[in-house]
């Protein structure tokens, strides 16, 4: 079994041409990054605006939960039936899933933006008021920068969501490498669904540790736990 | 000087948290607002630079009313401190204390030269600079907090339990060095505390507020132990107010030449009289009794260390202090950390007793 | 009876099995994180790389696990039990850690004033500091309860019946009914087993009932 996984991935004829291997997770990253950009542009100065001044506290955590519960299945088959006979050409099979793709990309972004800036500290943040920082400059200059490890929590669950999601999304039309997952699928052929889930698998991986590496490097090492005693 | 006109806050809920103050903060001083939770302290010192916007009333600095300065730009010019320091955890001490300045339009090159300078001033020389707040004890947090708020050289500063949250021996030593630092820089400063030892110790005047925010005294720390305004302030003030009283007057005590015993040599003189060790450069070390060091050399171990130190100078409280705990009974006396002699409780009593109160009386005065 | 045109019995019974597939990973997923988070907090240097292993779980997407595990375990591809396994997978993955903050969230005092009375190790465990940690691991439950409803759904593409079947059912025939059915009843499900675990939590903590005076 492994060793026809291992040749399905291995098989030259996989790695080059339209909707090969490369191809694929080429499209998988395009597809997860738009929708990733999108939610952010959305969801950040959503959540820095309810972390700095408090309001809307209650709604932004309610709908985050509620989001939770919304099986992405089915809101996938939601809109692209919505959607699919009214749209034409490549974007009939692109944007649906892209739309719920942000959808779900958007929630674990909200909360960690929102909850990183809530957890700074009360006496940090009544300092920076004290020695005479403006709202603006307090946001930018004492809340982000301390926000920023669960910001970047946020943005990389949002990341992990939004590849998963786009994997089942082929289901739908949309290309990726959850194609290969289908497909396999469709056609009854395991080494093909298994190959695509090893390397969306990897994918995800790779993404998160990029992910991983940019957070090392954004983040003040003063907000590090080593550096707390 | 700081002047708060018949101040009012007014929340919506009933009672005022601060009731029609009116407070003068004398230039170059320190003035300590003092009281138990929820008189109101915390949210009089909020008021000075605007945190809190007073329901009515006027508070001046230096005869300009704050209301007429924009909140931020007023604060820039007020240093200030808070119980917890509130440092900025993602930025270095060095960047920490820089902040202020460069919010002031400073260049990156002069800010960080000024905040090297109080960093020193505030006794976190060199290394200190390129740690992060998470790798500080509370006293060294609270010692950047100070030099934070001293970095653009505020002529005002507010400090609002400053030292609260640090154990008891960083706390003497945050004192002592604010009082240091507030004699060579000049610095006004309001600070609030619940502590009335802190007060008493820091102030050069201390308002004494009760709840509902209402100034229950206002005076001098030595006025304040002496004669307290009513029942409230006296209850607050504590009930061995008479002795730390002692802490502000000074009177001539005899000193008395105590022929002290060098340690590491065997003692000459026999008998069961205590003995004062010192060592080679004359510097009190501890009691001894002959018949427990015996033949031998004197050693740390022989020693009983029961006693304190006063200075020749000090209070009248150091000196009582210094020979009630004394094991021989003579209280030692040192100056500039070496002997000077010894003083005895009974004469530093009548001292007491001669000595002229805060008031201008003496204790003598009132006898018939 | 029939709703959008979905025979709601046949609902049901797809409510029961999602029920089963989402909610038996729940008890064995508490089941392994409850040592698991133990030790991570007891052995400090297990911390960072059970932690880490449990986080990286977490990034496998859920469709390809499902796909992956037949080819792990040896199970067929139909087998409910990939579906089993993978949820308790990620419900390890989110309540690892869950449990060792909570265990942590322990005051230091009560968890010593334990040992001082005279409690073992294992005793202190059941008796305080699983008690004292309950709130801080409902709450990881709740997210694991209601994320592992939604994702057991994806469970449909590889054709292993439950609430998911309305979807793929419901999009084959091009039929908005079942897919929105579907949904509520996604739905209706995670607040069951959220209120199902707010209520155990409630039951649990009684203190934390009491109105402070």
């Amino acid at each position: 079994m492994i060793a026809t996984i291992w040749a399905w991935l291995t098989d030259p004829a996989n790695w080059s041409g339209a909707g090969s291997i490369p191809d694929q997770t080429l499209e998988h990253l395009r597809l997860s990054f738009i929708a990733l950009v999108v939610a952010a542009l959305i969801a950040i100065p959503i959540g820095l605006y309810v972390g700095h001044t408090g309001r809307g506290r209650v709604v932004l955590v309610n709908i985050v939960s509620a989001f939770r519960a919304i099986p992405s299945l089915g809101v996938l088959f939601i809109a692209a039936l919505l959607l699919l006979p009214r749209l034409k050409g490549e974007l009939a099979f692109e944007l649906p899933s892209l739309i719920v793709l942000v959808l779900l990309g958007m929630p674990p972004i909200l909360s960690g933006v929102y909850a990183g800036i809530q957890q700074v500290d009360p006496a940090a943040r009544d300092a920076a008021r004290g020695m005479g920082m403006t709202g603006q400059q307090r946001l930018w200059r004492v809340e982000v920068p301390c926000a920023l490890p669960l910001i970047f929590s946020g943005l990389r669950s949002s990341m992990l969501q939004i590849i998963a999601t786009a994997t089942i999304a082929a289901v739908v039309g949309l290309g990726g490498l959850g194609r290969f997952l289908i497909d396999g699928q469709a056609n009854r052929k395991y080494d093909e669904m298994a190959g695509g889930a090893i390397l969306v698998a990897v994918l995800a991986l790779l993404v998160d540790l990029v992910f991983a590496a940019l957070q090392r490097f954004a983040v003040s090492p003063g907000l590090a736990p080593a550096a707390r005693r | 000087m700081i002047r708060l006109e018949a101040v009012t806050k007014q929340y919506d809920e009933g009672t005022p948290a601060v009731d029609n103050l009116t407070l003068e903060a004398g230039t170059g001083e320190i003035t300590v607002l003092v009281g138990p939770s929820g008189c109101g302290k915390t949210t009089s010192l909020r008021m000075i630079n605007r945190m809190i916007e007073p329901t009515s009333g006027r508070i001046l600095i230096d005869g300009q009313d704050t209301a007429q300065v924009p909140a931020a730009r007023l604060r820039r010019d007020i240093g200030y401190v808070i119980q917890h320091a509130g440092l900025f955890p993602h930025r270095t001490v060095l960047h920490n204390v820089m902040t202020v300045p460069r919010l002031n339009g400073w260049g990156r090159a002069r800010a960080e030269t000024r905040a090297r300078e109080v960093l020193e001033l505030v006794g976190l020389p060199g290394d200190f600079a390129r740690r992060y707040p998470g790798q500080l004890s509370g006293g060294q947090q609270q010692r950047v907090g100070v030099a934070r708020a001293l970095a653009s050289d505020p002529s005002v500063m507010l400090m609002d339990e400053p030292f609260s949250a640090v154990d008891p021996i960083a706390r003497e030593g945050l004192q002592d060095d604010l009082l240091r630092l507030q004699g060579e820089l000049g610095t006004t400063i309001v600070l609030v505390t619940h502590d009335i030892d802190e007060a008493i110790k820091l102030g050069h005047r201390v308002a004494v507020l009760r709840q509902g925010g209402r100034l229950a005294q206002f005076s001098s720390p030595a006025d304040l132990l002496a004669h307290p305004a009513d029942d409230f302030v006296a209850d607050f003030v504590g009930r061995d107010r008479g002795y730390r009283a002692l802490s502000f007057q000074q009177h001539e005590v005899p000193v008395h030449p105590e022929e002290p015993v060098p340690l590491g040599q065997p003692l000459t003189r026999r008998g069961d009289e205590w003995l004062l060790a010192v060592d080679e450069e004359s510097r009190p070390q501890g009691w001894v009794v002959p018949g427990e060091v015996g033949d031998a050399p004197v050693g740390r171990e022989h020693l009983h260390r029961g006693g304190t130190v006063a200075s020749v100078d000090g209070s009248l409280r150091a000196l009582l202090d210094a020979a009630l705990s004394s094991p021989s009974g003579r209280g030692v006396v040192v100056r500039d950390g070496v002997l000077a002699g010894t003083v005895r409780a009974e004469e530093v009593l009548a001292a007491i007793q001669a000595a002229p109160r805060p008031d201008g009386t003496s204790i003598q005065d009132e006898r018939p | 009876m029939t709703v959008f045109g979905t025979d709601l019995s046949e609902v049901a019974d797809l409510a029961v099995s999602h029920a089963y597939l989402a909610g038996l990973p729940l008890v064995l997923g508490l089941l392994i994180s409850l040592p698991l988070g133990w030790l991570a907090l007891r052995r400090r240097w297990l911390y960072p790389p059970v932690i880490a292993g449990t986080g990286l779980l977490y990034t496998i997407p859920s469709l390809a696990l499902f796909v992956l595990l037949p080819g792990i375990i040896g199970t067929q591809i139909l087998d409910p039990v990939n579906v089993i396994v993978a949820m308790t997978l990620y419900t390890i993955a989110l309540l690892t850690r869950t449990v060792a903050d909570g265990l942590g969230s322990v005051p230091d005092p009560v968890r010593q004033a334990a040992t001082a009375i005279g409690y073992g190790p294992v005793r202190r465990f059941f008796v305080v500091e699983l008690p004292l940690a309950v709130p801080v691991i409902s709450a990881g439950l709740r997210v694991a309860a209601v994320s592992n409803v939604s994702m057991v759904s994806v469970a449909a593409l590889i054709g292993v019946s439950q609430l998911g079947m309305l979807f793929t059912d419901g999009f084959s025939r091009s039929a908005m009914g079942p897919i929105l059915v579907g949904v509520i009843a996604c739905v209706l499900l995670a607040i069951l087993f959220d209120l199902l675990i707010l209520l155990g939590t409630r039951v649990l903590t009684p203190w934390l009932r009491v109105v402070r005076a």
